[in-house]
This record gives structure tokens, sequence and C-alpha cells, in this order.
């Protein structure tokens, strides 16, 4: 595809949106040409409608003319799912950020695409209420981009990912038709086609409108943090609350190397002596969390915690959540580049897999930190590089294939919150058989021809090589010296 | 269109074997949907035999449905063509069940009841509480979208399924997710299959997360002069810190069935007890925890069903739960049961606009001599059931009249309206699945990837799919 964006098309969208509305310049497309990934790819425009007819228009142009369009939200992702791979148009959702419903009596919202996740939350929650699915972005990324990444975050545990709060969608097809799907109320007649729509990745639909569930606060809400000596007894104690079927509501896990960086950074009051912690919540009616949380605290003494810090007030709560939330920008003050990875294990296997992925990262002569969702099987080890020297890249790239190779191995998945996107397309293989993959690119082909987010979730047969290098990343702007 | 001929009767006898088919007109009666009767029944060991078969059934444009213990082969229309049934309970094992990571995974023609069984050892549970539970199967309780009490606090099985292995109409083998609890991997096909009636695809084998059974659990039933208390009470509820298992609202007829009847086939559903107000509306919730939390729920349901104005308010326990827990539960095959030309009519609404649905339904049923028979599950599902005594064609230009009227006052009081169990005479009468929307096309496009000649249950489904 070679998209050919020229001025007579840019002036047809300034028409249609208004001249502040379209960047063509390069330096303004700087700013769009990356995402929280490793990957990088300039659109030729990005365009920022407001209302879903501006959608509409905007994409009948496309096919008018065979211009490749993507949907962007705020560009938090981890995977370039919104990255313009074969250039084009990109579609910005982010003024498309209006709650159009808050629906208190039967717990639903309607809201753009492009509204924050936490600007819903902080609108509803005088009611009592809150947006569930919580990533770690959540004060930037958009609700838009949650549903195309069907996102996770630390909370998911107990309340599952964004598309168990998904329940209608307004979408514009690839040829500019508007199509409701789903409904606010329960079981619309048919095929879930909210369930297939939720982490398509952008890749079958633009998605205009997201009703969504809004779940209640709870009363009450325990914060742990449990302090280890070695990672591996950290995982048993994972292993066996999951076992015991306790079921907190969030159960993260930060090895030495992360708490330590974290905690220079943000003083969340993490040990520095310590081989990992447990930053674990439990939450629900006050007589349930105390039983929990005891019993909680009594399976990480039987694994050696050296101790078991309850937070004592709110400003405590926040403080440990601003350690885990914020952990990703800490790393990046002590290493040129990190690569993340999303892998997923069983919850029984975590003391194996840290152990090996240790292992893996000595054999490549990497430091990999490990701070992740314990609680559902959800690694995330950062691998520490250097984007600037070329062969290290290359030997990343085989260190993390190692690290999902390991995942797949123990019945894992590729990636657990994050997407496939243009990051792990080259994965699926490993994951998917040719007919599996094949039925998925039927599904797609009969949505999408083509012009869709090209070039994502399957993989595109050119290997490694082509994964796209940051020249000067962002994280290097800060010290480099550890 | 012409049945399959005994050549093709042949072959396919040929992929299985003979002890694992069969034309013997006595058994092939048991596989009747709708009155239609298939040509062969064969009764697949594996996926790739499930995929021979449609391989085949596709090359020679042969129509075939699925099946598990064929409980809710009334469910949806009369299906255009039917050639093959496509018996599946040979596949029953549990192929992987990992207590300490909450997961299992388990083949299509597993009986639901095995699996309960098997979780129950390590004190775990699958939230799906389904009818027909002593004979039923997991893939057919998923094929055919039926919901449980449950789904109040679990959700419903799009939500805890975590990947499906299944067979698309042209024969290949395909899965999506996977058997960890999150997954983001590829297109999540799996939701496409739930629900859907076995027009997309065979499932072969389900994975599911499993959940911890609650240490201990109450019942809790509040009594009514009519549905506006029941409705305030589930109001109150939701509102409230309390998180019901279950929470389900019955009008008085629907108490008077369940004093009167116990369920034919399930062993778990004691005789009724006292428990069911025959003359008041009841609101009947579930709840677990540890003691002090059960303790907690009895103490604020009872409060806020007085602040409700309920005339009585009862806590049940392990003894007196059975009764009323099993009914609920089984309330689909109890209502079938009681009367020969029962008739569901499902109602989906947001739970606000109950308090206007509600009472209209009841207006509608009165008005025309039927008694209000109702469930209304706590999310926003009505299951209306129309029960005449007699059987005859009156009876059915009746039932045709009140569906045709509930479908235009349920869509505009309600969300969805659907006939899921009626008598076959009434399905050329009334449109079981309602008008199509504007989603029907999409439909249309997915049916046509995953069952390109429309060998699977052709007809049966939302939109005449």
């Amino acid at each position: 595809m070679d998209p050919k964006i020229d001025a007579k098309i840019i002036h047809e969208l300034e028409h249609l949106l208004g001249k502040d509305a379209v960047l063509s310049r390069p330096e303004d497309l700087l700013m769009y040409e990356y995402d929280g990934s490793v990957e990088k790819a300039r659109p030729d425009c990005v365009v920022f409608p407001r209302i879903t007819e501006h959608v509409v228009q905007i994409v009948k142009l496309a096919k008018r003319h065979q211009i490749p369009i993507v949907g962007r939200g705020s560009g938090t992702g981890l995977s370039g799912g919104a990255l313009a791979r074969h250039g084009g148009i990109a579609i910005a959702f982010t003024r498309m950020n209006k709650i159009l419903e808050m629906d208190y009596e039967n717990q639903r919202a309607v809201v753009q695409p492009g509204v924050v996740n936490m600007d819903l939350t902080c609108a509803v929650q005088h009611a009592g209420l809150y947006f569930a699915p919580d990533p770690s972005s959540q004060k930037a990324c958009t609700i838009g981009g949650n549903v195309a990444e069907n996102a996770g975050g630390p909370h998911t545990l107990a309340y599952g990912v964004t598309t168990n709060h998904v329940c209608g969608l307004e979408l514009v097809l690839p040829d500019g038709e508007v199509v409701r799907i789903g409904s606010k109320a329960p079981d619309a007649p048919g095929y879930d086609l909210p369930g297939l729509l939720v982490g398509s990745e952008g890749t079958l639909a633009l998605v205009t409108e997201i009703t969504v569930k809004l779940t209640r606060l709870p009363e009450a809400a325990k914060t742990l943090l449990a302090v280890f000596e070695t990672p591996d007894d950290t995982a048993q104690t994972v292993a066996e609350i999951t076992a015991r079927a306790i079921t907190p509501a969030a159960c993260e896990m930060l090895d030495g190397w992360t708490l330590r960086a974290v905690e220079a950074f943000i003083h969340a009051g993490f040990p520095l002596d310590s081989g990992a912690v447990l930053l674990i919540e439990v939450e629900g009616l006050r007589e349930a969390i105390e039983a929990q949380a005891e019993e909680i605290i009594n399976v990480c003494k039987l694994h050696n915690a050296r101790e078991v810090r309850v937070a004592r007030d709110e400003r405590e709560r926040q403080l440990l959540w601003a350690g885990r939330k914020n952990a990703f920008g800490a790393v990046g003050r002590l290493s040129p580049s990190y690569y993340v990875q999303d892998g997923v294990i069983p919850r029984t296997k975590l003391p194996l897999a840290l152990r090996e992925i240790d292992k893996i990262g000595k054999r490549h002569g990497f430091e990999i930190g490990n701070i992740f969702h314990a609680g559902d099987g959800n690694l995330h080890p950062l691998i520490m590089f250097d984007l600037r020297d070329p062969a290290q890249f290359e030997r990343v790239v085989a260190c993390a294939t190692e690290v999902i190779a390991l995942c797949i191995s123990l019945g894992g998945s590729i990636t657990g919150e994050h997407g496939v996107g243009m990051e792990k397309d080259r994965l699926m293989p490993l994951l998917f058989s040719e007919a599996d993959m094949a039925l998925m690119k039927r599904v797609r082909d009969a949505f999408n021809p083509g012009l869709l987010n090209p070039g994502k979730i399957f993989p595109t047969g050119k290997g490694c090589g082509e994964i796209r290098v940051r020249p000067m990343p962002i994280s290097s702007a800060a010290p480099t010296s550890a | 269109m012409k049945p399959a001929s005994a050549t093709v009767n042949l072959k396919l006898a040929s992929i299985l074997g003979v002890a694992n088919s069969s034309a013997d007109p006595a058994q092939l009666a048991d596989y009747e949907v709708d009155r239609v009767r298939p040509g062969i029944v064969l009764r697949p060991g594996s996926a790739a035999e499930v995929a021979e078969v449609l391989r085949l059934a596709s090359a020679e444009k042969l129509a075939v449905i699925p099946c598990g213990a064929r409980t809710k082969l009334a469910i949806g229309a009369p299906p255009q063509r039917y050639d093959v049934a496509l018996d599946l309970t040979r596949l029953n094992r549990i192929v992987a069940y990992d207590p300490g990571d909450l997961t299992l995974s388990v083949e299509a023609g597993l009986p639901l009841v095995t699996l309960t069984e098997t979780l129950a050892e390590h004190r775990q549970m699958l939230p799906l509480a389904a009818p027909f539970t002593s004979r039923t199967t997991v893939g057919g309780t998923l094929a055919a979208g039926v919901d449980s009490p449950l789904r109040q606090f679990y959700g419903t099985a799009r939500d805890y399924v975590l990947g499906i292995e299944f067979v698309t109409g042209d024969g290949s083998i395909a899965k999506s997710g996977g058997r960890v609890v999150k997954n983001v991997a590829g297109y999540d096909l799996h939701k496409l299959l739930i629900g859907s009636l076995g027009t997309l695809g065979v499932i072969t084998t389900v994975n599911f997360r499993t959940f911890p059974t609650p240490p201990a659990s109450r019942g809790f039933l509040a009594t009514f002069p009519g549905p506006e208390g029941a409705l305030e009470l589930r109001a109150k509820i939701a509102a409230s810190q309390l998180q019901p298992l279950t929470l389900e609202i019955l009008s008085p007829e629907l108490a008077r069935i369940f004093a009167e009847r116990t369920p034919k086939l399930p062993d778990d559903c004691p005789p009724p007890g006292p428990w069911f107000s025959t003359m008041e509306w009841t609101l009947a919730a579930g709840f677990g925890g540890n003691v002090a939390v059960l303790e907690r729920c009895a103490r604020d349901l009872t409060q806020l069903a007085a602040q409700a104005r309920a005339t009585n308010t009862v806590v049940l326990g392990d003894e007196e739960r059975p009764p009323v827990w099993g009914r609920l539960r089984e309330c689909i095959p109890l209502l079938l049961d009681a009367s020969p030309l029962a008739t569901i009519v499902k109602i989906s609404a947001r739970p606000a606009q109950l308090s206007r649905l509600l009472p209209a339904l009841q207006q509608t049923c009165e008005q025309r001599g039927f008694p209000f028979v109702a469930l209304t599950r706590g999310v926003g599902v009505v299951y209306l059931a129309l029960l005449p005594w007699k059987s005859d064609a009156e009876e059915i230009r009746r039932l045709a009249e009140i569906c045709a009227h509930l479908h235009d006052q349920g869509t505009i009081l309600g969300d969805h309206v659907t006939v899921p169990w009626c008598p076959t005479e009434l399905k050329r009468r009334v449109s079981v699945w309602g008008l199509p929307r504007g989603d029907l096309d999409l439909m249309l496009k997915v049916k046509d990837v995953f069952d390109p000649q429309h060998v699977l249950s052709p007809g049966r489904f939302y939109g005449g799919v």
C-alpha cells in the first residue's frame, strides 16, 4: 500500500473538519509516530473528529482515495496498536471526549471514545460508582483505547478486564456505515459482537460510542505490603493465595531491582534491601476484608515474609499505589531503554517462571526487572538495554522471544493486556495454528477489507528485522547513570 | 430441500463406524428438532471426527445440528433443513484441571453435573447453575446461551470462559482464547460461539476459570403485596454495598407453581416446603461469605426490606435453601412441564425500566386471561410464562396474539423481546427472535466466515441465520 496524501486531500479533510482539526506538517506528525511501545511509524496526517459523522466522512474519504486509516486515543498503548504502520490518516479521538450519559440507576454510562479512563471514574464517583478497568496509564489513556486493546490493570484480578465492562458500542465500519451493537439491557439477541469487537485492536471497525457498566465503590479496602527476602518466596506466596482461593482485588509483585528503582523515584516506602514485595489489596464488605487480610498475612508469613505492613490511611495507600503505577517511569531513569513483555502463565507456575526468566536474562547478558500482576499470572518482565546500540536491540528481541516461548511452554499466552499490535504479530504462530489464524483473518477481512489499521495482529512474514527501532528513545532524556 | 441420500448416509457412517452412527427411525425420533427428523445420527469421539463429518457435510450441502443431552433443542426457530444430528456426548473428558490456578479444560459433551462434582472436591465451582442440571452438557449449555440465577454476581458464560476449541462449518478445527485467566492474543472468537445455537461452529473443548465455593451461604426471602415493593428492594440492594450472588423476583402465580411442583429430573431439589407465598410477590436473594458477612447481609437485607415495606422476611439456612434454590435454577423446565403449550417469552430491560414493564406485562396477561407467571432476574431479564391449560388451535391463536402484542409492547418498555421456548405450531406465527436490528448484516458476515455453506443449524437463529 502506498498512500498518496497530497495537498488536495489535506484540503478536503480541512474542509470537512476545520483547519484546526488536521495536522500534516512533519514537525506536528512527529508526536504521533510513536506510542508506549518500542515501535515507531509515522502517519501522513492526523485528524481530530468531534462527532461520529466526522468519522464517517473521514472513512469514506480514505476509502475513495485508498488511504490506510488507524484510530488513536492518547497513544499510551504498549504494542504499536495505534501506529500508522503503512502511513495514511491517524484518526485521533482525543476531541471526542464527552461523557454522553450517566445512568446511575442502571449503573451504565455512555461515552465517546476519547474520554480519559480516570475522568469517567471522577465524574461518577460522587454517586458511589466507578469504571473498574484501571490500566496503569488510566490518567491518560482513553476508554476507546481500552476497548480496542481490551485493557486490564491491577484490579482486574477481581473485577475483570474491559470486555467484562462493555455492553454496547457504536461502530463506524471501514465502508463508512454506522452500526450499533449490544445494548444497555442484557442479552441482545444474536451473536456477541461486542465480545468480538472489544480487544480487536482497531482492526475491525472504529468505535465512536461506548456503553459501559459502572461498578459500586467498595465500602472498605485494605492495602498490604508484604516484604520478602527472595522473589521465589514471593512467587510461592502468590501461588498459595490463589490455590487457597482467596481473591484479593489486586495482587502485584515488584522484584528487588524494580522496587529499588521505584523507591528512588517515588519514595513509596519499599524496603531497599528486600528481594521482592507484594502489594495486595482486599476490598468489599468490612466483615469480609478483615478475614481475608488475616488469611493473606498468614500465607505471607508461611512463605517467610520478613514483614507485612498494612497501609494505615488513604495517604499511605495512595503512596504504595503510586509506587506501582509509576514504576515504568521510574525504570526509565535507570536504563536508557527497556523492553516490557506481557506474557501470561498459570499461577501455579509462577515460581518456576521467575527462576527461568532470570536465567534467560543472564544468558543474554541483560538485567530483567519484574513488576507485574502476579494475581492473574500476567508477567511484565522489563528487559533493560540500550536502544542506541543496534546489536543490543537484536539481542533484546531474541531474549524477549525466549521469555514468551517460556510462557507458552508453561501453558500461557503471549499477551495478557497489552495486545499483539505490530510488536508481537510474529509471535502469534507460537500460540495459534494456521487454521486458527486463517479464521481470524477471514473475520478481519469480512469486516475490514484492508484499509483499517493494516499490518497488525497477523504476521507480515517479514521477521524481526522489520521491527522499527526508535533511534533516541524518550527515556534517554533522563540521566542514564544508575 | 431433498433429504440426504442413502449413499451419503453410508459415507457419513463410514467416518465413525456402525457403532457410532445410526439411521434407526426409533433413535432418530429422539433427535427431532421442531418435528423435523434427521436422516442419521452421528456420535463423533474427537474433534478430528467432527471435522471430517463437517467437511463431508459441506461438500454434500447437508444440514447438521450439533447437540448434547438434547434438553434445549426446542430453543430457536424451526430448522430450514436437518440431515445430520451430531451427538457430542462421547466427547466427555475432563482434559485438564489445575485447581491451584483455578482453571479447567473440558470436552463439550461432558455432563455439567460431572464437572460440578469434580470441582466440588476442591471446594470450587462454576457459576453456571443452568436448568436441566442433572442432564445437560457443558457445550449445550454454552451454545444455547441459557443463563442462571448466579449471573447476578458472576455474570454470564462470556465472563468466565477463557477459550474454546471448535470446528467451523467447513470442517476446520480452530480455537481462540487460551487456558490462562488473562489473555488478549487474537480475536475473542469464542465469545461469538456462546449463545450461537450451533450456527457458527461445533464446540469441542471449553476452558473455564473456576471460582472458590463461598465458605457458607444463605437465602433471603421478602414478600410484598405488589411488584413495586419488590422492585424497590432490588433498587435498594443495587445501591447498597451488598453483593448478592442471586436475586430474582417471583410473581405470585410463579410462586404457586413453585409451591405445587417439584422438578422431575434433578435429585437435589426437595419438595417445596412452606417457602412460597402464593398470594404475594417475592424477592429471593442468595448470598455467600464467612459468618460475619452472612450476618451482616441478613441484617442489612432485613432492614432494607422493612424500608421497602415488606410484609414478611425470612433468612434461609443450609437446610431450607435447596427447595428454593433448586426451583429457581430449574425454573424453565418446571414451567415447560406446567402446560402442554408452555410458551416462555424473554424480555431484557434496563433494571430501572422494570417498574413500568412488570405492571404492563401483568395487565397484558390478565386482560387476555393468562395468569401472570413471571421470573424477573435482578439484572433486568424477565421470563414470562404463558401456560394455557388446553392444547388446541384456539390456544395457539391466543398465544400468537399475545406474543405479537408483547413484541410491540416489550420493545417499547424493554429492549429485547424473544420467545426462546414455545410449541412448534406457534413458531410459524411468531418471530421467536423478534425483528432483526441494524446489527444483523454484521452477524450474517460472521456466519458466512464460520460456516460458508450454511451447514450448521440453518434457519434456527436470529434473523433466520
